[in-house]
């Protein structure tokens, strides 16, 4: 019996064991981000930038050259890499509390001047490698180890949301935000990812596909039960959609 | 229909149980061993061989343990 495989490891991805908790999606983003990255044909000459948080090992899980940023500043980095090497594809991958807190400034001028970078950031309301505390993109009332009554937005302020916030710059050509909780979900993210790097290939400017993303450990759930807590909670604060689309990026699809 | 099977890499797998949800078959279990990381591990369970080979399972999977083959491509 003729077996062909259907489905295997993307050859982005190295061999290597991820050190994400059961159930994170951080190791589904990675796999899409790979596939792209192989069928795009371009992993020769992709290179990534890992942030500081839970993917600060992403170097060793991509088959990439790859940079690690100071927290933060992975877009300033970027920039750098891509200005003396716009011929590769240069994309940043962080998550909320390093691009919504110590990096938006960065993420903010970055997508402003239009820089032809591509950023793949993971939302999941938490601080998760320190050890879940309140993030700038936790939810009103969500109970965190520094908000354990839940976050009061009177003493706290509210939550940022950057695929709105980034849309509204100039130099940006497609924010999207989307979900990986189920095949079809993740098939969306794939194609918003995808769109991404084409949009950078082309020399459309500034892309960034926000992904709502889970963190079983420090939300206190079960890997399903997280899945449908990002689909009941937090997709309602951060609505799934297209920021910002511009005409050329359209032309794309 | 098509004809698959998959091949799930146990000791990749860290039993988070997102691929039990997604057969359309019901054919992804959690084992009753654990793996060489003490998780255990999701197990494909299909003795009338329904698997159509669809990848959801290995789509859901965060750890790129699932691997799928589909008879004759």
């Amino acid at each position: 019996m003729e077996k062909k495989a259907g489905f295997a490891k993307p050859e982005a991805l190295t061999d290597a064991l991820t050190h994400y908790c059961p159930g994170c999606t951080h190791g589904i983003i990675h796999r899409l981000i790979a596939e792209v990255i192989d069928e795009l044909g371009i992993r020769e000459i992709t290179i990534g930038i890992a942030p500081v948080g839970c993917a600060v090992l992403a170097y060793n899980y991509f088959n990439l050259d790859f940079a690690e940023a100071a927290h933060g500043r992975a877009p300033a980095m970027a920039t750098g890499l891509k200005r003396v090497q716009p011929d590769k594809v240069v994309f940043t991958y962080q998550g909320d509390g390093d691009l919504a807190a110590i990096g938006t400034a960065e993420i903010v001028h970055a997508a402003s001047r239009g820089e032809n970078i591509t950023t793949i950031f993971i939302n999941n309301a938490i601080y998760g490698m320190t050890g879940g505390q309140m993030a700038p993109t936790t939810l009103p009332g969500q109970v965190t180890t520094s908000t354990p009554f839940g976050r009061d937005v009177k003493l706290a302020g509210h939550p940022l949301r950057v695929a709105e916030l980034i849309a509204t710059t100039s130099g940006a050509a497609y924010v999207v935000r989307r979900m990986v909780t189920k095949p079809a979900t993740i098939a969306s993210a794939k194609k918003a990812i995808k769109l991404a790097f084409q949009a950078q290939r082309a020399e459309l400017g500034f892309s960034l596909v926000e992904i709502l993303s889970s963190c079983p450990t420090n939300w206190g759930l079960s890997p399903l039960e997280a899945l449908e807590w990002v689909e009941e909670n937090m997709a309602s604060y951060y609505p799934l959609g297209d920021y910002k689309v511009i005409d050329e990026v359209k032309s794309l699809k | 229909m098509a004809k698959g099977t998959i091949l799930i890499d146990e000791d990749r797998c860290k039993g988070c149980e997102l691929c039990t949800t997604v057969c359309p078959f019901d054919l992804v279990h959690i084992a009753n061993h654990f793996n060489a990381k003490g998780y255990r591990p999701s197990t494909l369970v299909d003795p009338e061989g329904k698997c159509t080979g669809c990848t959801l399972c290995a789509r859901m999977c965060p750890d790129v343990a699932i691997t799928v083959y589909r008879e004759g491509g």
